[in-house]
């Protein structure tokens, strides 16, 4: 429902758009130039005010969204409906769907508007035209979703499922296992609530097992309705997940471990973080061997290296025997920490500091050299500087004792990150301070001027 | 109701002998003893609807139903006749004269048909287009057929008196005296009325079809013609204000008459009228029916600059005393001559003055005579008159150009928001909805239901008290007084500040003028100069889009009006010039 303004803002700019940016490409002004071009546009014949006023009406019905005037909003929605009755029919069909999404934006802020005024005006505007049904369907039930009418929604979704019209319906085929799916979420929403119900009766009650056969059988019926949809590339992350769990639960691992595998890694789908993160997830279930569950980071590494499952990458990799993997162990935390949202995340300094000593201590000074030699030109800036220690030493202490080590370390002691947190004359970490000066001498990777 | 309505039959039913009758949802006669259904109808009974016996001869013809909608046989005149007809009862509600509307209208549109050839004449259009058709019917054609001296046919009462049964004197146009549409055709393409078709492809050199923007022309000319006080921009602004049906006049139509197809094309309108446009039309219209030199236009006439001026200078909130000077150019120039003013479609350049757009140019001359609007002078001019103002609070008090244009800025630009958001809020469809054939029809009456259903929702949500209320009708478009501080009037500020005394006479303190245009265009493309916004000080820019607002014209317009003033008024410097670029042509 929320995105509805997003995509509010195509419809009636984006053909202005088009023509502003032809007109005025080469810097040149041609006043008539405009005119001309909607006049080859209408072949010849004067744009009709009919279509001008309209067009006005719907940046006034846009203005009034952007600033909240609902009620203003209505009443130049009550005027731009009669674009549904142009005599162009193809205007007539793309002013469908603009009417729905406006429609229901007014409706759904509207102070004095109701489900009921919702329902009205989505069960009208289903069938202005066949290709919108199954669409305004879907986004019905999102608004009763939303409003916590469950029950309606999955009314909603049955109907909308057994919708068929011809020809029309092949091409709709995606979106029929949408609706299948959101109506599968909904039954899943039932289910997790049974099996909570579940999980507070005692397993030796008698009641227990019959129950557990119940959910069992419920979710098998469930599973029906993702499976097309699950077979279609796109991202359906709710849809994967609850499907999994759901046959988690009824035992069926072979079949959750192929859904999951053939969500992350077929080639048809849309590269998905999560469908790597879940697979992460169920093979740590599973209790997968190491080997396995590095390959599946090893990929969402190269998606996402700032994810949060990077710190146990890095775990793996530290614990693993093989050179390269340690080396690759010590490029995730760079990798890491690359990142403007990571800069205060304490785990990934401590873990990085850490690791750096070990590392240096092991002798592998040129790994520790080709991560740095291209953060040397902006980590400084980015991480260390003078601003940084202040706040951080402000809030975080641990966290500025860490990134000092680290600064020093890296840019030797002349650093300023260093020098400040230094120069902290702190009850408390004097001792660690003291330590840090030491680590830092025995580390540092600059050689201090002979 | 029913009962009543059938007590008209008198007669026995052919098969139980009774004598009661009643009605069937056609319209037609059944006995009410056995259910036998006669084939007469109502409508061939009930005089009500056809009021004298001539038209009922017709009229019995032009009622057959048709194969497709059930509904009257009529012509796309009627249908103009039928909206002329409504236009007139507007114009007249809104205070003009009733001989505009019984005696003006009515018979242009009688000269129309008659020139046009579709009534009032031996050969009628129509029938000489589908000869084999005439041959057949010209038995009962003959008798009503025969030409003009129906116009002296007293008895007949038609749509143009339909409101006003009281003018029964006046003569009328016959409903078209055609023959039948071929059904056949109609299948493919169809049309409500009976020659839609024909009408839509009716391609005749030297006829001027008429269109729906026609039928303001004709209006606009039998305002002229009375002289009345309206001018062509308050006509087309009433129209834009719905107090004049047009953009939906077929909608009240009487319900017999079916409109689509074809129809659609000619009757329905989704622009409103633009100035340009309809002033052509009029042209046209009164070169092709060849009218005679229209009544002059006099000093005391609305139409004169004089009065025009007056009015203008008010609606712009100007001083009252700008008057003189307007009155003097329009002297200088000679535009306020009789026979320049006055409309002579004869003459070989049928030219009509456009007598609103002539007063606002008058006034911008006068302005930029007083103001120079170079941007620079009428400011220093504000200036001196602020310093005035400030030490003489009793006095009269000076012109101040900047604090007009503050409150005249504000003021306009209110209201075009407001004139903005009416427009934007316009309702364009009709109640009936307009289909292209009989297979659509269902759909676009269950598109209207639902359209309807849906604003329904919709206007519930909206403000309870709607904002833009229908405006009363009045020439005037702004409201200013004296004592209100939000639209201070400066009518009787005095121009003391920027004229100076020479003698006896009296001189502008501003000594200089520049023109609009160099140069006129000579091409056959119609404008007489190019207005490009950007070339002009913002001062010019401002005036010429306060006056072209409020006469709903394009500022171009306005400029080039202005332009033509000029040239007359300095007419010997333009012929210098002339002579100037001559010369210099000559010698290279």
């Amino acid at each position: 429902m929320t995105d509805f303004s997003e995509e509010l803002t195509r419809p009636g700019s984006e053909d202005d758009q088009v023509e502003i940016s032809a007109v005025s490409g080469t810097g040149m002004h041609f006043p008539w130039l405009q005119e001309h071009l909607d006049a080859v546009a209408t072949r010849g014949k004067k744009k009709k005010e009919f279509a001008q006023t309209t067009g006005a009406c719907l940046s006034f019905i846009k203005e009034a969204l952007l600033k909240h005037q609902w009620q203003r909003a209505a009443e130049y929605m009550c005027s731009y409906l009669q674009i549904l009755e142009d005599f162009d029919s193809n205007k007539r069909q793309s002013a469908t769907e603009i009417v729905w999404k406006l429609g229901s934006e007014v409706l759904f802020y509207h102070p004095e508007s109701s489900t009921e005024t919702f329902n009205t005006f989505a069960d009208q505007m289903k069938n202005i035209g066949v290709l919108n049904y199954l669409k305004i369907s879907l986004q019905h039930a999102l608004y009763l979703i939303h409003h916590g009418m469950l029950e309606e929604a999955s009314r909603n979704l049955s109907q909308a499922e057994t919708w068929r019209y011809g020809e029309k319906s092949s091409s709709q085929e995606t979106l029929i296992n949408l609706v299948q799916a959101y109506k599968g979420l909904l039954e899943y929403f039932s289910w997790s609530e049974r099996k909570m119900e579940l999980s507070k009766l005692d397993k030796d009650d008698y009641a227990y097992s019959t129950e557990a056969r119940n959910i069992v059988s419920h979710s098998w019926k469930t599973s029906v309705n993702f499976n097309a949809l699950i077979k279609t590339p796109g991202v359906w992350d709710p849809f994967v997940k609850s499907y999994v769990e759901m046959l988690e639960f009824s035992g069926d691992r072979d079949g959750a471990r192929k859904v999951l595998t053939s969500y992350a890694y077929d080639e048809k789908f849309p590269a998905n973080p999560n469908a790597h993160v879940y697979l992460y997830n169920f093979l740590k279930r599973e209790k997968a061997p190491r080997a396995k569950l590095l390959s599946v980071l090893k990929i969402l590494y190269q998606i996402v290296p700032s994810h949060k499952l990077m710190l146990e990458f890095h775990l793996l990799l530290k614990k693993s025997e093989k050179e390269e993997h340690r080396k690759l162990g010590l490029a995730v935390l760079f990798g890491l920490l690359d990142f403007a949202g990571c800069t205060r995340n304490i785990t990934a300094w401590k873990h990085l500091a850490s690791y750096l000593r070990q590392i240096l201590m092991q002798n592998h000074l040129a790994w520790v050299q080709e991560e740095w030699k291209s953060r040397r030109n902006w980590w400084p800036a980015f991480h260390f500087s003078y601003f940084w220690a202040k706040s951080d030493w402000k809030e975080d202490k641990d966290l500025a004792y860490e990134k000092a080590l680290i600064a020093g370390m890296l840019l030797g002691k002349g650093c300023r990150y260093f020098r400040y947190i230094l120069k902290q004359d702190h009850q408390g970490v004097k001792k660690k301070i003291k330590l840090m000066k030491k680590s830092v001498k025995k580390y540092s990777i600059v050689k201090p001027p002979c | 109701m029913e009962l009543e309505e059938a007590k008209e039959l008198k007669e026995r039913c052919s098969q139980c002998d009774a004598i009661s009758w009643g009605l069937t949802e056609e319209g037609k006669y059944y006995c009410t003893s056995c259910h036998n259904v006669t084939e007469r109808s109502k409508e061939v009974i009930n005089t009500d609807i056809i009021p004298n016996t001539k038209i009922k001869y017709i009229s019995r013809g032009l009622k057959r139903k048709s194969k497709f909608e059930k509904g009257w046989d009529w012509y796309v005149c009627e249908g103009f006749q039928h909206i002329l007809c409504q236009q007139a009862e507007a114009l007249k509600t809104l205070g003009v004269a009733p001989e505009v509307k019984n005696e003006v209208l009515h018979n242009f549109w009688k000269r129309y048909l008659q020139k046009s050839k579709q009534a009032y004449c031996a050969n009628p259009v129509y029938t000489s287009r589908r000869k084999a058709q005439v041959l057949e019917d010209r038995v009962h054609h003959s008798d009503w057929t025969n030409g003009p001296e129906l116009l002296s046919d007293a008895n007949c009462t038609s749509c143009l008196e339909s409101g006003a049964e009281s003018q029964s004197d006046v003569p009328a146009p016959k409903p078209f005296p055609a023959p039948k549409a071929p059904q056949s055709e109609a299948a493919s393409v169809c049309s409500g009325s009976v020659d839609g078709i024909e009408y839509s492809e009716w391609k005749e050199k030297g006829v001027v079809k008429m269109t729906v923007p026609g039928t303001l022309a004709l209006c606009y000319l039998s305002l002229l013609w009375q002289r009345e006080t309206v001018t062509l921009s308050d006509l087309l602004r009433f129209v834009e204000e719905d107090h004049i049906p047009y953009i939906k006049a077929f909608q009240s139509f009487p319900e017999e008459m079916k409109l689509y197809g074809r129809d659609k094309g000619i009757f329905a309108i989704e622009s409103w009228p633009d100035y340009e446009e309809i002033y052509k039309h009029t042209i046209e219209i009164a070169t092709f029916l060849d009218l005679p030199r229209f009544p002059d236009i006099t000093e005391d006439c609305f139409l004169h600059p004089n009065v025009l001026c007056v009015k203008y200078l008010m609606e712009a909130n100007l001083p009252d005393e700008m008057h003189g000077l307007t009155h003097q150019v329009t002297k200088m120039t000679g535009m306020g001559d009789v026979d320049s003013l006055t409309f002579d479609p004869i003459a070989k350049a049928a030219r009509t003055v456009k007598y609103d757009v002539q007063a606002a140019a008058l006034i911008v001359v006068v302005l930029k005579l007083l103001f120079l609007l170079d941007d620079k002078a009428e400011w220093s001019l504000s200036d001196l008159a602020e310093v005035h103002n400030e030490k003489n609070k009793t006095d009269k008090p000076w012109f101040n150009f900047r604090t007009w244009y503050q409150v005249m800025k504000k003021s306009v630009d209110e209201k075009k928001l407001k004139w903005e958001e009416a427009r934007a809020k316009y309702m364009w469809k009709s109640k009936k909805p307009l289909y292209f054939s009989h297979i659509d029809k269902s759909v676009a009456y269950k598109r209207r239901e639902m359209v309807v259903n849906l604003q329904k929702q919709f206007s519930a949500l909206a403000n309870s008290t709607p904002t833009v209320e229908k405006k009363s009708p009045s020439s005037f478009q702004f409201r200013w007084a004296k004592d209100d501080p939000a639209r201070p009037c400066f009518h009787g500020h005095s121009l003391q500040g920027v004229l100076l005394k020479k003698g006896p006479a009296l001189v502008t303190k501003n000594s200089l003028y520049w023109l609009s245009t160099q140069k006129f265009c000579r091409s056959y493309c119609k404008h007489v100069t190019t207005y490009e916004e950007s070339n002009f000080s913002l001062s010019y820019q401002f005036i010429l889009n306060l006056f072209s607002f409020l006469l709903r014209i394009k500022a171009a317009l306005l400029h080039d009006e202005v332009s033509l003033i000029e040239k007359k008024l300095f007419k010997k410097k333009y012929s210098e010039a002339k002579k100037n670029s001559r010369s210099r042509k000559v010698k290279r």
